[in-house]
């Protein structure tokens, strides 16, 4: 595309009448300026509002940044004492297990589901149109919202689930579900598992809709149908869409904030404490801003390497 | 699937102060919550909708001219531009906020609507920038060709050519900003610290912070903030799935 706009700025030169190589020039200077104005705008905010805050997560972590600093406007510099703190505390392997499991977690029970749903919503049936929209609804609800439902229905005492489960006898008093500290990282994967699955639903909707109906016909010709079919046809195909949709997810998922702050805030006792709340916790509850930022940093460290991954696979399944 | 979001609506249905026992279906619905919740978050909710707006017009503003130039021009540097916008949504978002919140100090940003909009534009922007990217790769050339033949500059082009044509795309990138900007809470939490500015999101989660005795208003906020999401999915239908499709992926 851009190839053709060059052709057509360099006709556009030419249809100036009787130009010389100088006003040629001129044009073509004039042209990238242009250019750059449309860029220009975007590209400042991306510097203030994504490298900015990288580049000053990466100073903070290394200077004692606390409230008297916003006093005084001293922060000294400590070295690696943040990181030091952070990393010894017997916290941090907690939000690291915590932050697996959650992410793991999530992404299985959200990829299998949504993959069983997408291949369900690919027969045709009435109503499966309006049944697939109202299937986002989960996705594009405030994060806040859904977990203030959940928190309900998942109340000890007079919450839905286990009024739901007492009516049917199969439990007599209430599960704690989001108060006790062996449960409460289930309940809030399973939270987060209803949340994500929209989006795995569409997108490999969508992966399923590019499979050509062809390949089916020839796979029952040669007698694989049903499961075999999905096994020799629609996995292979629908590799690309889905190493893009896993490596997305989990990027997404290391940085959830909103449920986990809504439905437990980290607890109770830690057990549903991540690294992306205990950053937040030691920035803006204990206002160690220094040690926030080291924490936050590790979280960086670990979505880069995913984001690598999903560069790589992305530019996979772009060339293919 | 949907039931937390029909039990939303029901209890919000349901008489104040019932919380040992909540019917399953709301047979004498009761507004009370409605009016407690609008009493009391009535202004939280206006405050968002003044930042979600805000931030429409600041991201398609700033996302719409950058993603015609990248879908047009061979700009040296538009690869790492894209490049920049990919990694950029994989940064998370607490450390976006632990910087900002030491320089909104600094700049006195903190607790005012611009220095949210600002900030929650950052959901938007990239989004909007590689969706419209996506729609102008698959604008005929000719068309600017044409305009250009007849002596229209660039700016004109763009106003009155690319921006028409991309009305979709435009439409599409709008609506998601405002859903991202209406559903942020990080921001919120994190870039506010008095109620003189305040988004809904925050004023769900300080309901829940307490100990909640009153459902019913809870949930009847939680059924108000949600209500562009409802909006969008009924009126926009077509929107919706090109936005999730299209942000997503490419």
């Amino acid at each position: 595309m851009s190839t053709t706009v060059e052709r057509v700025s360099h006709r556009a030169a030419e249809a100036i009448p009787g130009p010389t190589g100088a006003r040629r020039l001129g044009y073509r200077r004039r042209e990238r300026v242009y250019q750059w104005l449309f860029l220009l705008p975007a590209a400042a905010y991306l510097v203030l509002f994504f490298g900015y805050p990288v580049v000053k997560n990466v100073l903070m972590s290394f200077q004692d940044y606390s409230t008297s600093t916003f006093y005084t406007g001293e922060a000294p510099w400590v070295g690696f004492a943040n990181y030091a703190s952070v990393l010894s505390s017997s916290l941090f392997s907690t939000s690291l297990i915590n932050t697996a499991l959650f992410t793991a977690g999530s992404i299985a029970g959200q990829f299998v589901l949504g993959l069983g749903l997408a291949v369900f919503f690919k027969q045709r049936f009435p109503l499966n149109g309006i049944l697939r929209s109202l299937l986002l609804l989960p996705w594009l609800l405030p994060l806040i919202v859904s977990s203030a439902v959940w928190r309900w229905i998942l109340d000890k005492d007079s919450g839905a689930l286990n009024n739901f489960l007492e009516s049917l006898g199969l439990i007599s008093t209430g599960i704690p579900w989001l108060t006790s500290t062996s449960l409460a990282l289930a309940a809030v994967v399973g939270v987060n598992i209803w949340i994500g699955i929209p989006f795995n639903v569409t997108v490999l909707y969508g992966g399923l809709q590019d499979i050509p109906d062809e390949l089916y016909e020839a796979a029952a010709l040669d007698g694989a149908t049903g499961w075999r079919a999905f096994r020799h046809v629609t996995w292979p195909m629908l590799r690309p869409v889905v190493s893009v949709v896993l490596v997305l997810g989990v990027v997404y998922t290391l940085k959830v904030l909103d449920i986990i702050l809504g439905l437990t805030n980290g607890g109770p006792a830690n057990s549903t404490q991540t690294i992306a709340t205990q950053s937040y916790a030691l920035s803006f509850q204990d206002f160690k801003f220094g040690e926030g930022a080291a924490m936050g940093n590790v979280l960086v460290l670990i979505s880069l390497v995913f984001a690598v991954l999903y560069l790589r696979v992305n530019r996979r399944a772009v060339d293919e | 699937m949907l039931f937390p979001v029909y039990w939303m609506i029901n209890a919000s249905l349901q008489p104040n102060g019932a919380t040992l026992q909540t019917s399953w279906l709301p047979l004498s619905p009761d507004f009370s919550g409605y009016a407690t919740a609008i009493r009391e978050q009535g202004r939280n909710l206006a405050t968002s909708l003044v930042v979600a707006l805000g931030s429409v017009l600041f991201s398609l503003a700033i996302a719409a001219p950058a993603a015609y130039a990248l879908a047009y021009f061979k700009v040296r540097g538009a690869g790492v531009v894209l490049f920049a916008i990919l990694i950029s949504q994989m940064i998370p978002g607490i450390v976006v906020a632990n910087a900002l919140y030491t320089a909104y100090n600094d700049l006195g940003l903190l607790n005012s609507i611009p220095g949210l909009i600002l900030a929650d534009s950052s959901h938007g922007i990239p989004f909007a920038i590689l969706i419209m990217r996506a729609f102008m790769n698959n604008m005929p050339a000719s068309v600017i060709e044409a305009a250009k033949v007849d002596g229209a500059g660039h700016l004109r082009a763009f106003w009155s050519i690319v921006l028409p044509l991309s009305r979709n795309a435009l439409i599409t990138a709008g609506l998601f900003t405002f859903l991202f900007t209406w559903s942020d809470f990080l921001f919120a939490l994190t870039l506010t610290t008095t109620d003189a500015v305040r988004p809904v999101t925050l004023g769900i989660f300080q309901y829940m912070g307490a100990y909640v005795n009153d459902w019913s208003s809870v949930m009847a906020t939680a059924v108000l903030a949600s209500i562009p999401a409802i909006i969008l999915l009924i009126a926009a239908q077509k929107y919706v799935a090109a936005g999730t499709t299209g942000g997503a992926v490419k």
